[in-house]
């Protein structure tokens, strides 16, 4: 499993497009499966699940004929296409809406009906752009649940999330892009080890304190209100402010990938 | 994009037939809906015009005045079918409910979804054309030994202002600017194509600019031969004005439409 990061305008969503050789590419090749996206773009496409940030469903459809409808697209044997819907929707726990229109489905219900439609010409890759984007708890992990369960059936899957709990519990790999570049790549606990450390001392800020800090040379940053400690030791560090700079207001935790985001791209709001 | 580019012959395969077959479906959903308007409108503007107003019209060149509008009913019925279909509907599906989208994720390419859109506005002017000649033949007024000859006459119309519709829907910014086109192509086509009133009534270079550019004129005039059983040479000249402007404005129309959706 793979994951794309990077912040509103990185380019995630573009690279996604060109992968299912909507876009063209303006430079460079790439290919999947060992063929070139600009010239088999049929045969790429007839092994490969989309899930799109949008909800594309069809409207004029019932869930279970969105399934039908859509297997025709791929060719596949009507008998044979039934067999697979009726699976898929037990697959996504939506047998008893089959005959619902789509329309009426709540959010989550859309969401793993897109997940059923991306599977249903069994494909080797899965790309999934912000597939939990608006769910309730209870429904992002039920969307996880499937994902790992795909993974172990040998399905490659490529995803983009803002999420990045999402995506640092689901990804083997992962790179960190922004203005179209990628700027780190590894698994996600090799880059929080890389770019942040394990852990994270967060204190109030104050003068003295960054005085402190200051003497002990340590890997820190000021973020409005709070200063961040990064550090493998957090406990140690925290235990470490308390006596020598006399602070009390201070919490440590694990580093996460989101610590390791805003390091890499920045605190300023995107378009 | 260079202008030859708008020419180049796009790479249509069989597989716009599974998108014609998803327009189809929708339609058979709501079959009896989707009948009515091809089945009443010839009723009401044949009460209202044919008999109605027709006890106040002279004959038109030896024809009673029912005679005359019954053809240009079925023309007029084409025009809309397919324009509406591929302007209002395919926008809707494009722009609203990303179907399009959905579809081109899959070995369907655009060029096939476009294609599928074009061939089902074609099918839906060819299915008025079919439920609409039954009805008025019953009244007598058009010669049912050639009236079945229509029906692919409405398809190849259908599939003329599908392709005008598509090329709207390729530059429209948003939904409501469809209606210029209507209100400034569309309806006065309707009205000056030789449906209502002969197109010999209209000053001189009125009748050559819609000879030569309302393809409605050439519908209306087409229906009329074969629906009057008299299929005149001037008949061949009709459809090769269809047949070239329908052409050129296919391949224009997917065309566009891949500049607008390929981004």
């Amino acid at each position: 499993m793979f994951g794309f990061l990077g912040p509103n305008g990185a380019g995630k969503t573009t690279t996604m497009r060109m992968i299912q050789c909507v876009s063209p590419l303006t430079s460079g090749s790439l290919e999947i499966f060992g063929l070139d996206t600009m010239s088999h773009p049929s045969e790429i496409k007839s092994h490969m699940g989309v899930v799109p940030q949008e909800n594309n469903l069809d409207m004029d459809f019932t869930v279970y004929e969105n399934l039908l409808v859509f297997s025709r697209y791929f060719d596949i044997p009507r008998d044979e296409a039934e067999r697979r819907a009726n699976e898929l929707l037990e697959f996504v726990h939506l047998e008893d809406k089959k005959d619902t229109m789509t329309e009426s489905l709540s959010g989550g219900m859309k969401r793993r009906l897109i997940l059923a439609r991306a599977l249903i010409n069994r494909p080797k890759m899965l790309i999934l752009d912000e597939p939990t984007v608006g769910l309730d708890p209870q429904a992002r992990h039920m969307i996880w649940d499937k994902l790992r369960s795909l993974k172990k059936q040998g399905v490659t899957i490529v995803l983009t999330s803002h999420y990045l709990d999402e995506i640092e519990k689901l990804c083997d790999r992962l790179v960190v892009m922004d203005y179209g570049k990628i700027l780190v790549e590894g698994s996600p606990a090799q880059v929080i080890e890389k770019y942040v450390g394990s852990g994270i001392v967060e204190a109030e800020h104050n003068p003295e304190l960054i005085d402190c800090l200051e003497k002990k040379e340590a890997n820190y940053e000021v973020i409005g209100d709070l200063v961040h400690i990064y550090t493998d030791n957090p406990k140690q560090i925290a235990e470490y402010l308390t006596m020598e700079c006399s602070l009390s207001k201070l919490s440590a935790r694990p580093a996460t990938l989101e610590d390791v985001f805003l390091k890499l791209t920045g605190r300023r709001l995107r378009e | 994009m260079r202008i030859s580019e708008y020419f180049s012959l796009p790479k249509v395969s069989s597989k716009s037939y599974k998108v014609w077959q998803r327009n189809k479906d929708v339609f058979m959903k709501d079959i009896k809906l989707n009948f009515l308007p091809p089945f009443l409108e010839p009723l009401l503007y044949l009460a209202a015009l044919g008999f109605g107003l027709g006890r106040f019209v002279e004959d038109i060149d030896g024809v009673p005045y029912a005679n005359f509008i019954a053809p240009a009913l079925i023309a007029i019925s084409v025009m809309y079918a397919s324009f509406f279909e591929c302007s209002y509907s395919s926008y809707v599906r494009m722009y609203y409910q990303k179907t399009f989208d959905a579809i081109i994720a899959t070995p369907v390419t655009i060029e096939d979804v476009i294609a599928g859109e074009l061939l089902w506005g074609a099918t839906r002017s060819m299915i008025n054309a079919a439920v609409m000649i039954p009805v008025i033949a019953l009244f007598g007024l058009i010669d049912i030994r050639y009236a079945l000859l229509i029906i692919p006459f409405a398809f190849l119309g259908g599939l003329l202002f599908a392709a005008i519709g598509m090329c709207f829907t390729a530059v429209t910014p948003n939904i409501m600017s469809i209606n210029y086109p209507v209100l400034l192509f569309i309806t006065p086509m309707f009205l000056f194509s030789g449906t209502f009133f002969p197109l010999s009534a209209l000053p001189l270079p009125v009748q050559y600019f819609a000879i030569a550019f309302l393809p409605l004129t050439h519908i209306v005039n087409g229906i009329r031969l074969i629906g009057y059983g008299t299929l005149e040479p001037v008949l061949l000249f009709d459809l090769a004005w269809i047949i070239v402007v329908c052409a050129i404005l296919l391949l224009v129309s997917i065309n566009m439409m891949k500049k607008r959706l390929i981004v």
